[in-house]
């Protein structure tokens, strides 16, 4: 069997593969080879191969069949087997496999090798993935070679102490004696880990931290180390662009800040040394900043004197001035942190911090935001905003949102004038429209609510706004809200804080009507809309337009109208002069807002009548009794509890109706297609408020045990295939008729569309009606005729009943 | 707590993984997730940026040197400044010991790649704040690796060879 290819070898031949499949083919060869070599027990060369498995595993390859072999390799007594063994267990095992365990016997012999490299091994192994069953097993070994005289094997012993205690706190006290006298070392390396060591010990223990205050006087130990540090001469070991050791000077400020935290006296004692680090530093190099920065934190963070702190934001401020940006960006953190409770000396940077809004750099520019918007107050709010907005118009969409509700936020705290208020909010919005959050609408709504004396002015802001642009979805809402609260002013023309504009009720309905036009407003918008257009003229339009041509409006109406009976009495007293506008969960693309000094985001609908919610079994059991072929599904439309758009509703219909056997029915998949624009239809070029009603007779459908449904008519006009009935049901008996619906089919050559019904209950006597809105698209302008089904509860008792609908006036169909 | 480094990542330009050094026990499919996430982030950094992002919970410390990304990954409240001379010292004793180090010199020595951090780094703390004492330890157990590939017969070992 010839000897395994070396590492290198393998790697250089990896190397020259073209493709991802020519590698994975190589490493694949490889791994055979590898495997059976493995069976083999092959001692001499277990360590070439787990090498190349180790390289094959960072490649990306599976290498677990390798585990066992680095135990293996740890077990051997040659110190390169050693070396890769533990090198394949940090990297192939970890504490979650269990086969790991069966290195603890290894470690625990490596960890008293006469070797101290082999005994490094070891203690590196465990510091880095030992479970807390092994540390457990091995906590004495450690502990042992933390008393050792060998600064080698002390500096890495306390390393692996540390790791120790994160996995087993309970361990932390035995480690306390040997941990005592690691201060007075001169090694470097023993000094660093050690200070490590304590910080782990008091970070995990109150109890510890005490101990230390105040019976060791770790304060006053470590103010000596540092202040060695500083005043000795040059270290060429341990200097870096002429600092003496900053690592270590780090980690014992670090361990400073912990012990001075909440301790009064701790905090004296090192008080002299953290304003010599703070003057003296070399600030040259980013290592000198490294030190002044962890000065800063600890000063911050103990219990310092006033002197201190300013000094410490003074360095903050002068970080703000540096070239690099990674000093400005920790400088920005470190502010933010501070600005809290050092309020007045952080105001002091302030216009060096919005000068950071300019920055090129992300994470800069969103601390710089952050920070300008903490330091805002009633004094600077007038500069502040100046610069924030500008910072608006330019910044990167994914600040805008952030940046738009911070603005909004500290205008409401300090706007030194409602008018100014008003102001920034239109410039918010006309700038960052489309990136205001959605729940911003409504709080704007609110807050312009209660600025009640500037009712007229911002209507009239911001239906000029409307004039010039009406792409921005979030200003045409608050717009058409306003319009339609405020109505009355703007056509009065009462504005006393700007020239008031000549505006006729006509202009107003024009402009509304100009929104639900246009193909940039999304539906919501439309409904804001709509919920304008109703100002005023609304007991008119409920009655007269319950059957406008416009279906949307002509639904609105007749839900408006059976609101205003049931739910007057919530008429807030604010708006007592306007009617109350409620809001709705969507049906299809249109909302309505709430106004009643709050508004609420769409609400699932709770206000509407209890309706139909098997409209597919229905459906099928209408073909099943009508059968024949020349019958279409009806399509019904339920209210969706969540919103989706028209199309969307139609689809999944249609997907729930199957069709039941017997001869081909209509092709469904064709209706989405033409159904979308169908919908929309009525809301196109229409004036909205013709009223041609009469054009059309209307007639009775069915008469029959006191239940009578009525038949009225119009025309969609823009398609005029479109015939739009609506059904009035009424009930001449004594008791009511409930769980009425109302279901339809028409001749294959039309189509049908099955509005919600107003409600399913026919109140007994007259006293009341259900309306139900069908659309007829009859493109052939064939006779049309109707088969109908009723079922409904009267009396305890159910009742169902089917008839023909011939008697179809002729105007409705040619 | 106590600052932590989570893991030490150091890749190419074209996005190959040339060393990692976990510090927390994961799943190796996290960590490739993982390393496939943040690879695609830093690569995507403009040289203008700075050296740090923020990434899941983690604060991420990161600087090229020629072909080759060195990618830290640290708690929230670490001292961002200081893991980049962590950073430094790394590469200054991987030249030290390679001779002007290049990426080559890291593919085809991965393995003393990782001795080398071992030695100056364990559970994401520095072992020893001195480059000589770091690099003359590796130097030495080097040179006993050497000796194990050439054994000395017994008589040599006695010296009487």
């Amino acid at each position: 069997m010839p000897a395994p290819i070396r590492l290198r070898e393998l790697i250089r031949t990896i190397r020259t593969a073209r493709t991802q499949a020519e590698e994975r083919e190589m490493i694949q060869k490889e791994c055979a080879a590898i495997r059976s070599s493995f069976r083999e027990e092959d001692n001499t060369y277990r360590c070439r191969n787990v090498a190349k498995l180790l390289y094959m595993h960072m490649l990306g390859y599976p290498a677990h069949f390798g585990q066992l072999e680095c135990l293996k390799l740890i077990a051997s007594q040659k110190f390169t087997d050693k070396r890769i063994g533990y090198l394949g267990a940090m990297l192939l095992l970890d504490e979650r496999q269990d086969v790991h365990l069966l290195m603890t016997n290894c470690i625990k012999n490596d960890l008293n090798h006469s070797t101290q490299y082999v005994q490094g091994l070891a203690l590196c192994t465990l510091g880095c993935m030992g479970s807390s069953e092994m540390c457990r097993d091995l906590a004495g070994e450690v502990e042992k070679l933390l008393k050792t005289s060998n600064s080698y094997l002390r500096k890495k012993a306390a390393l692996c102490a540390v790791h120790v205690i994160r996995k087993v706190p309970e361990l932390m006290e035995m480690f306390l004696p040997a941990t005592k006298n690691l201060l007075s070392e001169k090694n470097h390396g023993v000094l660093h880990t050690s200070v490590v060591l304590l910080t782990e010990m008091c970070e995990r223990s109150p109890d510890m931290l005490s101990h230390f205050r105040k019976v060791w006087l770790l304060v006053p130990q470590l103010v000596r180390i540092l202040k060695n540090l500083i005043m000795s001469g040059y270290s060429p070991e341990h200097d870096v662009s002429g600092i003496s050791d900053p690592f270590l000077q780090v980690r014992i400020l670090r361990l400073l800040r912990i012990l001075g935290r909440s301790d009064d006296d701790s905090s004296e004692a090192m008080n002299d040394i953290l304003a010599q680090v703070a003057t003296n530093t070399e600030t040259s190099k980013n290592v000198g900043n490294a030190i002044l920065y962890e000065t800063v934190l600890t000063i911050m963070d103990i219990k310092s004197e006033s002197g201190l702190r300013v000094l410490a934001i003074n360095i903050l401020g002068r970080f703000l001035l540096n070239n690099d940006k990674n000093i400005r960006y920790v400088a920005l953190t470190s502010l933010l942190k501070t600005v809290q409770t050092d309020h007045n000396a952080v105001q002091r940077h302030r216009s060096t911090i919005v000068d950071c809004l300019k920055d090129l750099d992300v994470s800069i520019k969103r601390r710089a935001m952050e920070l300008s918007f903490a330091l805002v107050n009633g004094n600077n709010i007038r500069g502040m905003m100046k610069e924030l907005l500008y910072f608006l118009d330019s910044c990167d969409p994914e600040f805008k949102a952030d940046c738009a509700s911070g603005v909004f936020l500290a205008a409401e705290k300090y706007a030194p004038s409602k008018r100014w208020h008003i102001d920034t909010i239109m410039r918010v919005l006309t700038t960052a429209g489309s990136y205001v959050r959605d729940d911003s609408v409504p709080n704007l709504i609110q807050l312009i609510t209660n600025s009640v004396e500037m009712h007229a002015y911002t209507v009239q802001r911001l239906y000029k706004a409307l004039l010039d642009d009406i792409s921005q979805q979030p200003l045409v809402q608050v717009s058409s809200w306003c319009i339609g609260e405020y109505g009355d002013l703007l056509v009065s023309g009462q504005c006393e804080e700007e020239e008031p504009i000549q505006v006729t009720e006509d202009e107003v309905l024009d402009v509304l009507e100009g929104l639900l036009l246009s193909n940039l407003s999304t539906p919501v918008t439309r409904g804001y809309s709509l919920l304008g257009e109703i100002l005023n003229r609304i007991k008119k339009v409920v009655s007269v337009y319950g059957s406008s041509i416009d279906v949307e409006l002509q639904q609105r109406a007749v839900e408006y109208n059976a609101l205003f009976k049931k739910y007057d009495h919530m008429r807030p007293a604010l708006l007592e002069r306007m009617p109350i506008m409620e809001k709705t969960a969507s049906n299809g693309p249109t909302e309505i807002v709430q106004t009643n000094g709050e508004t609420e985001p769409s609400v699932p609908d709770t206000k509407h009548p209890p309706l139909v919610t098997q409209p597919a079994n229905q459906a099928n059991d209408l073909l099943d009794l009508l059968g024949g072929n020349d019958v279409v599904p009806v399509i019904q439309t339920t209210l969706p509890t969540k919103p989706a758009s028209a199309g969307g509703e139609l689809l999944d219909l249609l997907g729930d109706l199957s069709l039941s056997g017997g001869p081909a029915p209509a092709p469904v998949p064709s209706v989405p297609v033409s159904q979308p624009p169908f919908l929309l239809d009525g809301l196109s070029s229409q004036p909205l408020f013709t009223d041609i009603a009469a054009v059309i007779p209307p007639m009775t459908a069915y008469n029959k045990n006191g239940l009578k449904i009525e038949f009225t008519f119009e025309r969609a006009n823009p398609n005029p295939n479109i015939a739009v009935i609506t059904i009035h049901a009424t009930n001449t008996t004594e008791a009511d008729m409930t769980e009425f619906v109302f279901q339809a089919a028409v001749p294959k050559t039309f189509q049908l569309q099955l509005l919600s019904p107003s409600s399913n209950i026919v109140p007994a006597l007259n006293q009341g009606s259900i309306t139900q809105i069908i659309r007829v698209l009859n493109p052939q302008k064939q006779q049309l005729r109707m088969r109908v089904k009723l079922t409904y509860t009267h009396k305890g008792l159910p009742v169902q009943d089917l008839a023909e609908v011939n008697n179809f006036p002729p105007q409705s169909w040619q | 707590m106590v600052i932590t480094m989570r893991f030490m990542l150091l890749f190419s330009r074209q996005g190959k993984l040339r060393l990692q050094k976990w510090y927390t026990a994961t799943a190796e499919r996290d960590k490739k997730k993982m390393v496939r996430e943040l690879m695609q982030v830093v690569l995507a950094r403009k040289p203008k940026m700075c050296s740090f992002l923020e990434w899941r919970d983690l604060k991420i410390v990161y600087k090229r040197y020629a072909s080759l990304y060195f990618c830290c990954a640290v708690e929230e409240q670490d001292n961002e400044l200081i893991t980049l001379e962590v950073i430094h010292r790394f590469v200054e004793l991987l030249d030290k010991y390679f001779g002007s180090v290049c990426e080559l010199d890291i593919i085809f020595n991965f393995e003393k790649a990782y001795f080398i951090l071992d030695e100056f780094l364990m559970g994401g703390e520095i072992q020893d704040t001195s480059k000589k004492s770091v690099l003359k330890a590796i130097e030495q157990a080097d040179l006993l690796q050497e000796e194990d590939e050439s054994p000395r017969s017994v008589l040599e070992e006695m010296g009487l060879a």
